[in-house]
């Protein structure tokens, strides 16, 4: 956003269509300018129809490509395409033609091929859906983009030519190659002479890339660029997809040979040694540079401008508005009068092709299909692991499995100036007590006696396998700081020819990544072991809590629930003690000692200085106090019914349960059951100061900020207790979540919010949400601290936990769902030798009340060559790395400031990969590094999501819910949480037992004549479409027809079908996948609620203004290319 | 009336009444010659079977500064339906009820006999007594035992509809709910935190309902049990639920580490027992019980901290100025004390513990309200059982032996003037005409309030005559002084109790002989006594002394018969004669030394000495020793070391104790078994006699006395040696040797030494 800004006339995004019509024009204008307009085209349909088969496999896609002529490609290609894509066929046949006219006009204006993408971005802006078709069409190339090297450089060709379609699609592959943009020229040139077909230009951009050389040499690009040559190889060798893309490949490959020619030479070589080895296991489809060429930066700005000022997405947005876009398009292209007249929708179908664009499904797909067959052996230092949506098994041999840690580049910049020039973050999302899948081992527990733990003598740091033994094993070095320490002679062992101790595989901790140390007494609370930690249940019974069913609700759960408190290992009961308070104004504790006839309630009214009534039968065994709870909780639920109390108190309450600890000696989990808005006079009284008002002014940040400090301070007291808050909301209206979650936040523990909460709806969602909340595995009183080794540093953590000095992570609980995020920067220089080394030691106290020590450690690589950090990178954890520095943000900064932050950040990413990885190309593509090609369109959805760009129906507490729910949220979630799962129901056969491969969150993914189901970790829907066969409609919902399905359904009838079970089934299990679970909402096409479904098609524009991905892609686009001239 | 003592002695039964001199001294500066100040001591509820109250409302002095109650000593013009004021002479006229009186057809309350009347008033709301138990729960277990095991039996003495309530306290203070049903719920406080009145109504919830309803009371005073029902609830509904729940106390759970005392709160629970009825009943009959097992160690009201190694204040820590936390404590206390006689409440203090429990601290809690204090070493002693049980006794109506909320009025005619009070009262800060400017105990006013009071609640009056000596009364002329005790009877009635009585004036120059034998040495000595015993709260002890000796110096000159300088011919005539001997023992008495006792305990003595009837007062000063022998039937002999004789088995009564001490010999028979033989049963008999009458004292004492079993060489002897006259000890050679008597080991002056320097004194003309 930055960019924008600065950039006086860039803003203007804010603009409306009235933009647009110029910026089409320009956008075109500038393709044709540059390259003859004609070929391009040609080359670009040609490509076109080819990556959209190739999406489908690599192979197809590729023979297209190359075969298909430019004019006559074209119309082919059109009509394929649409084929595919099963929508709009005929329009996008015709529109696509006409837009190709356009173009050229428009072409004339400025840049060369770049305009193309650029004004695909542009027009879908406008009008996505029709453009989507052939968007589409373009996405799939992209998605193949494994493949796509081949394809890139077809769709790079032809992306300017075809605009949005050819280009996106080509220009992915290319786009490595392509990257510079004074070269674009040739590019054109290259293609018309590649000409014939798509291919050519893609070669063309080959030559480009060779330019690029250089940069590219700086490694596995540099086989991207050869990639082109040998079209598919060249890319998959490098990084890229090689299976899809070699196919797909070859036939490029034979027009690339021009093309290759230039480049080849140096970027083969380069390329094909390094890229084998490395990449063909991670980096399967992608080739490291996905590009998506997109056109011509100006053009697009423009038009950018134009469709994006209504949206605040990028951040700019108003206040330049009209007067800018202007001004923007003299810059870019002229707009051509005829563009402008045209209406809007029109336009539209001039955008790229969608499916030309990276696609999320695609590349979850390649890498489950690459990946997720073989174990990932985690022994080899700085190995990229499967994406999160990968489902594989981990083999510890040394590192600690990225079900731990997870780390946005697996290959760190040896200095702090390569890495501010690449700008990407380096963070480990770090989840030290995540829960395995069972066939995993859980980490071993060592226990190194009453001298405790074995630590190097300077840093501290844990033995681990990264440390090396040297004089015969007489002593050891420590690899984080490098200090030399003795051996404790009962540790001593022997090496052996290779240096290694004779016991290595013995010790866990000198053969596993992760494993945990028994702590001794020095590593307790005032030198004590701990007691075992205590459960306290905080009930509010207010006349909401009791109105809505609530207390009954819970109370009759609780008492099955206790039976399933976490336990330690093959412990036969829980140690951990439970107790009992309900509040309103004032505070009720309960006496449930065994030796008790009848439970006692002690009311404890004042609230201003709380302090814990009783000690002896407050916290109890459950086993032994079972009669006495089961009659408490009984009893509650009637002795409230006739409660007339509304206000309630909620600070006293934390503090209550914190002091129960305190006198219990013990640490432990508050879970509190909280309705409304705590106005009662005590301390942490709140008042309502939910203004609408202040959304998208400087002061939005204040609806982020606690009203008071008082919960700060509580917080502090609290973790210095190990006093995890564990936070269910049944809102009605505004309970100003953001000051009331910031005690859990601190703690480490989590907030639930059920708004409106009424039992027949909501009682599954809680129930269950309560049930893994009490029985998941939880540590208290927890410390963690990262060690690196020299050179490198952790600065900056994220998560929900209490930092009272800038190293030690305190955390009153920690769940096996938390993560944290820790952001490194460099220190000193880094060497390619030793790498870089991570050592997560979490100190905690166990449910049973052991004192451990868990350690996780990871080597990193470390590099010198951009080209090598972009091609060990991590999106998705960079999206979450990135959500989370965002989200923490807007406390601080305007939203605004927050969203053009992370589209600077994104642009500089890209820009700088361009400019130091890529090949040379035409300014007019956008190409991206095969690992980060899904940053854009995650990015947007990070952009679009409800804190950064809040709907009208997002209340300030739904905002401020999800900015803390994703504080802690690991990769996994916020994979899914950002980028919703859309799953057909009805298109696989039904007797197939996996599941129904996902399709792209948009609307135009939906058929009417199917059921689809969308979750995102949060939500779930199942979508129906209007013209579903009746059949499918009586087998699962029981009704006879569409109609009859009532909206809003929370619950599918239980049926005896293939289908319904099947569904039921696949929703259970996606349920089971969740930290909470999702509610089922049905939605009915061309129904209400189908505008909230929509909210969820992310690939979309949203209502509230965000972006589609095409415009956001194309609005990336420009920013790099600004950013590049 | 043959004798003054007769007629002293009628007049106490009648009237509850004794004065210092009954014949009175005509001018105020013969009065203030006297010495000992006319006064009176005053019962204002004694027992009279005799005197069944009439069921009308008394007929009033219509002069609104007087307000005298229509007397046996009024003149009345049966004729015009006039009466006098005998007070300020106002003429009044009779209200129309009285229209059919005549010379022959009186009211009552005009019969000479009736000089001391009771009314029974009819209108008002009448509201139930009220109980509120405040618990420690800091006890050992057994204690803890037993006093639940005593106040279960407690809900059985109550009256059905009367409130209780129950507040219990260690580190916390918990305010228990008795209505609810399945659950048993309580309201809990920080013991270290004092609140307001209004934060604790507040916190119990009071706050809401009591609002409407004190606007509401007047027209519906019946919603007022429903207020608080929550806490304060009928015996007769929460029997069950509150038997249960005095069962599952538990002691107090908070941990007491090693070296520490429990953390008791038992400032805040007063103040919360205190706060609870102020809001919700004031001005109704109720009764604060604490028990206390311990010290306050921890907020308001903390008397001593909770590290063992720091000793509970002594009166050496006090004397020294290094009572940390006394004057705080003290504050605290009293404070609250004022609160609740304010609202009419009474506080009882039950405090059994070996070491002290901070009575001194806490004794303005009773001492101001009229409440009990009652000192035991446990609960689970008969001390405390059968005290706390006698608080529930009946009188022969049947009615409980208590009554609440009184307010004492007193009025004088002209020539009087109203000095002060000393007793379990507080001032009503009424000013009046018949107030006088000098103070004698609490003065300042006409009106005290005495919240809680029972049949033997005794009060000294203190009176100045401001009549000039040119102003002479004429011949025959009478003082009156009128008591009116308004209160609410345990029946819930409220009552009128009205006395009116009249002495005569004399000329102490003319008539000394008159006033000398008119002269009550008994009432005098008690009432000098509480005189003495009330400055000593805020003088120091050799003050006092010095003070008390003074004014028997005074008295001896004033009354004595002897010639200058010569000891020897020093008499005092029969009304006086054992007056120095009760100012002899009240020297050596716990009241005014505190030498070998605790703080605690010099309170609690004080505390019963301010309040008790003459008989037990004069006990107190003087105890009483009876000797069982083979030579005779028991007969009381000197309090005097002489009277400890190896063939005697000794019963002394000093009020608090009840020493029966065998002799050496006897001890020695009844170690050989004797009164095991059959023929030596008399021996037996001789045993038992004193054990019998013993029972028999302890029967009718409330509280309790000590009961203690000693004999010759005992350890416990020793209440019996500090008691009696050192008349022998190791000092006097003499005596060394006798057969006769016990030496005791002790410097203090014996009687006789004491009776010598006295006369010295008194003849000696440089005084």
């Amino acid at each position: 956003m930055s960019v924008n800004q600065s950039a006086p006339p860039v803003p203007p995004f804010g603009q409306n269509q009235p933009v647009y019509p110029g910026y089409h024009p320009a956008s075109y204008g500038g393709q044709p300018g540059p390259a003859v307009p004609a070929s391009p085209y040609g080359a670009y349909n040609g490509p076109v129809p080819g990556y959209q088969q190739t999406p489908p496999q690599g192979v197809p896609r590729a023979p297209p490509s190359s075969g298909a002529p430019p004019a006559s490609m074209q119309a082919p290609c059109g009509q394929t395409t649409y084929g595919q894509f099963g929508q709009g066929d005929i329009q996008n046949g015709p529109s696509s033609t006409a837009q190709m006219q356009r173009l050229q006009g428009s072409q004339q204006f400025g840049p060369p091929l770049a305009p193309v993408v650029s004004q695909p971005a542009v027009l879908q802006p406008y009008g996505p859906p029709p453009t989507s078709t052939q968007v589409t069409a373009q996405l799939a190339g992209m998605q193949i983009s494994g493949a796509v090297s081949h394809a890139p450089p077809s769709s790079v060709l032809g992306y300017g030519p075809p605009t949005s379609l050819a280009s996106a699609s080509g220009s992915f592959p290319n786009s490595g190659p392509y990257g510079s943009y004074p070269q674009s020229q040739a590019p054109p040139l290259s293609q018309a002479q590649g000409h014939p077909g798509v291919q050519p230009p893609l070669r063309s951009a080959p030559p480009l890339a060779s330019s690029f050389t250089s940069p590219a040499s700086g490694g596995p690009r540099m086989p991207s660029m050869t990639g082109p040559l040998p079209p598919g190889q060249g890319f998959g060798s490098l990084p890229v997809s090689q299976p899809n893309h070699v196919s797909s490949t070859p036939s490029h490959a034979l027009p690339p040979g021009t093309q290759m020619t230039g480049p080849p030479g140096t970027q083969m070589t380069g390329p094909p040694v390094p890229p084998p080895s490395m990449h063909s296991p991670q980096q399967a489809g992608y080739q490291l540079q996905q590009n998506g060429s997109f056109g011509p930066a100006r053009g697009p700005q423009p038009n950018y401008e134009s469709p994006y000022p209504g949206a605040p997405t990028f951040g700019s947005q108003p206040g330049p508005p009209q007067p800018l876009p202007p001004k923007r398009l003299d810059p870019d292209a002229i707009p051509s009068p005829q563009l402008n007249e045209l209406p809007p929708q029109q336009r539209a179908r001039h955008r790229i092709d969608p499916d030309a664009i990276p696609s999320p499904i695609q590349v979850i797909e390649d890498d489950r299909n690459n990946r997720g067959s073989e174990p990932f052996v985690t022994g080899v230092r700085g190995q990229v692991p499967p994406l999160v949506t990968t489902n594989f098994l981990v083999k510890d041999q040394g590192n600690a499995s990225p079900r731990y840690i997870r780390c946005t580049s697996y290959n760190i910049p040896c200095t702090s100036d390569m890495a501010k020039q690449a700008q990407v973050p380096l963070a480990a999302v770090i989840k030290p007590l995540a829960r395995l899948p069972p066939e995993e081992a859980s980490p071993y527990v060592v226990d190194h006696g009453e001298a405790g733990p074995l630590r190097c003598n300077r840093c501290k740091a844990y033995m681990c396998p990264l440390m090396t033994f040297i004089e015969g094993g007489r002593r050891f070095q420590c690899s984080f700081c490098s200090c030399v320490n003795d051996v404790p002679p009962q540790y001593f062992q022997h090496l052996d020819h290779t240096g290694k101790r004779v016991d290595a595989y013995d010790r866990p901790e000198l053969s596993l990544g992760s494993y945990e140390f028994l702590a001794t007494v020095d590593y307790c609370k005032n030198n004590k072991f701990p007691s075992p930690p205590a459960f306290i249940f905080m009930i509010d019974v207010s006349y909401n809590a009791i109105r809505t069913g609530l207390v009954r609700l819970l109370c009759e759960e609780l008492k099955s629930l206790l039976d399933y408190l976490p336990r330690e290992g093959g412990a036969e009961e829980s140690a951990i003690r439970v107790g009992f308070v309900t509040y309103n104004k004032v505070l009720h504790f309960y006496n449930v000692k065994s030796s008790l006839a009848q439970p006692q309630m002690m009311v404890v009214s004042d609230v201003a200085d709380m302090f814990v009534p009783l000690l002896d039968g407050f916290l109890v065994n459950v086993r032994e106090s079972r009669a006495v709870i089961t009659s408490l909780l009984d009893k509650i639920p009637e002795m409230f019914a006739d409660t007339r109390e509304t206000e309630t108190v909620f600070a006293p309450v934390i503090q209550a349960g914190m002091e129960a600890l305190k006198a219990a000696e013990c640490a432990g989990k508050l879970f509190l059951f909280h309705t409304s808005l705590p106005i009662a006079e005590a301390p942490g009284k709140l008042k309502n100061r939910d203004d609408r008002k202040l959304i998208n002014t400087d002061k939005e940040k204040t609806l982020f900020q606690p009203q008071t400090g008082t919960y700060q301070t509580l917080a502090k007291d609290c973790v210095a207790q190990g006093c995890c808050v564990d936070l269910f909301l049944f809102p009605n209206q505004y309970v100003d979540v953001a000051t009331l979650s910031v005690v859990p936040q601190l703690t480490g523990g989590s907030v639930y919010k059920y708004a409106c909460f009424q039992v027949e709806n909501d009682q599954e969602r809680f129930l269950s949400d309560l049930r893994r909340d009490v029985q998941k595995v939880v540590g208290f009183d927890a410390v963690m601290r990262v060690r690196t080794s020299t050179g490198i540093r952790a600065v900056d953590f994220f998560g929900a936990f209490y930092m009272s000095n800038t190293t030690d992570v305190e955390l009153a609980g920690l769940d096996e769902d938390k993560t944290v995020a820790v952001e490194f920067k460099h220190d000193d220089r880094l060497s390619e030798e030793s790498g870089a080394l991570l050592q997560c030691a979490l100190l905690y106290t166990s449910c049973a009340g052991q004192r451990r020590l868990r350690i996780h450690n990871l080597a990193l690589n470390c590099c010198t060559q951009l080209a090598d950090l972009y091609r060990n990178c991590e999106t998705d954890t960079l999206i979450n790395y990135m959500a989370k520095f965002a989200y923490r943000g807007v406390v601080n900064s305007p939203v605004k400031t927050v969203r053009d932050t992370l589209i600077t950040q994104c642009a500089q990413i890209l820009a700088c990969y361009r400019k130091n990885c890529a090949s040379p190309s035409s300014a007019g593509q956008l190409i991206l590094p095969e690992c980060m090609k899904l940053l854009p369109v995650y990015l947007n959805c990070v952009l679009k999501s409800d804190v950064l760009q809040p709907g009208a129906e997002v209340t300030t507490d739904d905002r401020a819910y999800v900015r803390q729910l994703v504080s802690s949220m690991d990769v996994a979630e916020t994979n899914v949480f950002f980028y919703p799962r859309l799953l057909p129901l009805t298109k696989s056969p039904i007797d197939s037992t996996s599941e129904p491969p996902a399709v792209r969150a948009s609307e135009e993914r939906l058929s009417s004549g199917d059921i689809y189901l969308l979750e995102n970790g949060l939500n779930l829907f199942v979508w129906v479409g209007a013209s579903v066969q009746q059949g499918v409609v009586q087998s699962l919902f029981n009704v006879s027809s569409f109609s009859q399905i009532t909206s809003g359904l929370s619950v599918l009838p239980v049926l005896d079908n293939p289908l319904s079970r099947k569904v039921r089934g696949l929703i259970d299990s996606l349920r089971a996948q969740r930290m909470r679970y999702m509610k089922l909402i049905v939605v009915k096409q061309e129904d209400k609620l189908e505008m909230l479904f929509k909210h969820f098609l992310v690939e979309d524009k949203s209502l509230s203004g965000g972006a589609s991905y095409v415009d956001f892609l194309c609005h990336m686009h420009k920013e790099i290319r600004q950013l590049l001239s | 009336m043959a004798t003054y003592l007769e007629f002293i002695q009628q007049n106490e039964e009648r009237d509850g009444v004794r004065f210092s001199w009954n014949v009175w001294p005509s001018s105020r500066l013969e009065a203030t010659r006297m010495v000992v100040p006319l006064a009176c001591l005053l019962t204002p509820l004694k027992e009279r079977p005799d005197l069944p109250p009439v069921q009308y409302e008394p007929v009033l002095c219509s002069r609104p500064t007087c307000k005298a109650v229509l007397n046996p000593l009024c003149q009345v013009d049966y004729r015009a339906k006039l009466w006098a004021c005998n007070f300020c002479f106002q003429r009044n006229q009779f209200p129309p009820a009285y229209t059919g009186i005549s010379e022959v057809n009186q009211p009552a309350e005009l019969m000479p006999q009736f000089s001391t009347i009771e009314y029974m008033i009819q209108r008002g709301a009448r509201s139930p007594l009220i109980f509120l138990y405040v618990v420690d729960t800091c006890l050992e277990e057994d204690d803890l035992q037993a006093l639940k095991e005593s106040l279960q039996m407690s809900l059985s003495l109550l009256p059905p509809d009367a409130l209780v309530g129950l507040i219990t306290f260690g580190r916390m203070v918990q305010v228990h709910e008795l209505s609810c049903e399945g659950i048993s719920k309580s309201y809990v406080f920080r013991g270290t935190k004092d609140l307001t009145a209004k934060q604790i109504q507040d916190m119990l919830g009071l706050t809401k309902s009591a609002m409407p309803m004190q606007q509401a009371r007047p027209a519906q005073p019946q919603e007022q049990p429903f207020v608080s029902s929550r806490f304060l609830q009928p015996v007769h509904k929460i029997d069950m639920n509150l038997t249960d729940l005095l069962g599952e106390l538990q002691r107090d759970p908070w941990p007491v580490t090693q070296g520490k005392r429990p953390l008791r709160s038992t400032g805040v629970a007063l103040s919360i027992a205190v706060g609870l009825l102020e809001g919700t009943f004031p001005n109704t009959g109720a009764r604060i019980m604490l028990f206390t097992g311990g010290p306050p160690t921890q907020g308001p009201g903390m008397v001593v901290g909770d590290e063992l190694k720091t000793p509970i204040r002594s009166w050496h820590d006090i004397e020294k100025d290094n009572a940390r936390f006394m004057k705080k404590a003290t504050k605290h206390y009293e404070m609250l004390a004022n609160r609740t006689a304010a609202n009419g409440h009474c506080i009882d203090i039950y405090a059994c513990a070996l070491d002290q429990t901070g009575l001194l601290e806490m004794k303005c809690c009773p001492n101001l309200t009229g409440g009990h204090m009652v000192m035991g070493d446990s609960f689970n002693t008969s001390l405390f059982k059968q005290t706390f049980q006698r608080i529930f006794s009946k009188d022969f109506n049947g009615d409980f032996r208590m009554a609440f909320g009184a307010t004492l009025e007193v009025k004088t005619s002209r020539e009087l003037k109203i000095a002060g009070a000393i007793g379990p009262c507080v001032s009503l800060n009424v000013k009046g005409p018949c107030v006088s400017e000098n103070e004698l105990g609490v003065g300042g006013t006409s009106q005290w309030k005495i919240c809680g009071l029972d049949p033997t609640s005794t009060l000294g009056i203190y009176f100045e005559v401001v009549n000039q000596h040119n102003a002479p009364i004429p011949q025959g002329g009478r003082g009156a002084i009128q008591f009116v005790t308004q209160y609410q009877h345990s029946s819930t009635q409220k009552r009128i109790r009205v006395t009116t009585i009249a002495r005569n004036w004399a000329d102490a120059q003319s008539q000394l002989r008159h006033i000398e034998a008119a002269f009550d040495q008994e009432a005098a000595a008690v009432l000098m006594a509480r005189l003495g015993v009330f400055r000593a709260e805020s003088e120091e002890g050799p003050d006092v002394l010095r003070w008390l000796d003074r004014q028997l110096i005074r008295l001896c000159q004033k009354f004595g018969q002897y010639n200058k300088e010569d000891p020897t011919s020093f008499r005092l005539s029969d009304s006086f004669s054992l007056y120095p001997q009760f100012m002899f023992h009240l020297r050596r008495s716990p009241f005014l030394q505190v030498f070998n006792n605790s703080p605690d305990e010099s309170s609690y003595y004080r505390h019963h000495f301010a309040r008790q009837d003459l008989t037990q007062s004069l006990i107190m000063i003087q105890p009483i020793l009876y000797s069982y022998s083979f030579h005779g039937p028991p007969e009381p002999v000197l309090l005097d070391s002489s009277s400890i004789l190896a063939d005697r088995i000794l019963l002394m009564d000093t009020f608090f104790q009840i020493v029966i001490y065998l002799g050496e010999t006897i001890a020695q028979w009844r170690k050989a078994g004797y009164q095991d033989m059959p023929e030596y049963e008399n021996f037996k008999h001789l045993l038992q006699a004193p054990l019998d009458d013993a029972q028999e004292i302890l029967q009718a004492r409330f509280p309790m006395p000590r009961y203690i079993n000693t004999e010759h060489g005992g350890s416990q002897a020793r209440f019996l040696l500090s008691k009696v006259n050192p008349s022998q000890t190791h000092n006097n050679l003499y005596a060394w040797g006798q057969e006769t008597g016990a030496p005791i080991l002790t410097d203090d002056v014996s009687l006789q030494v004491f009776m010598d320097h006295l006369k010295k004194l008194a003849v000696s003309s440089a005084s």
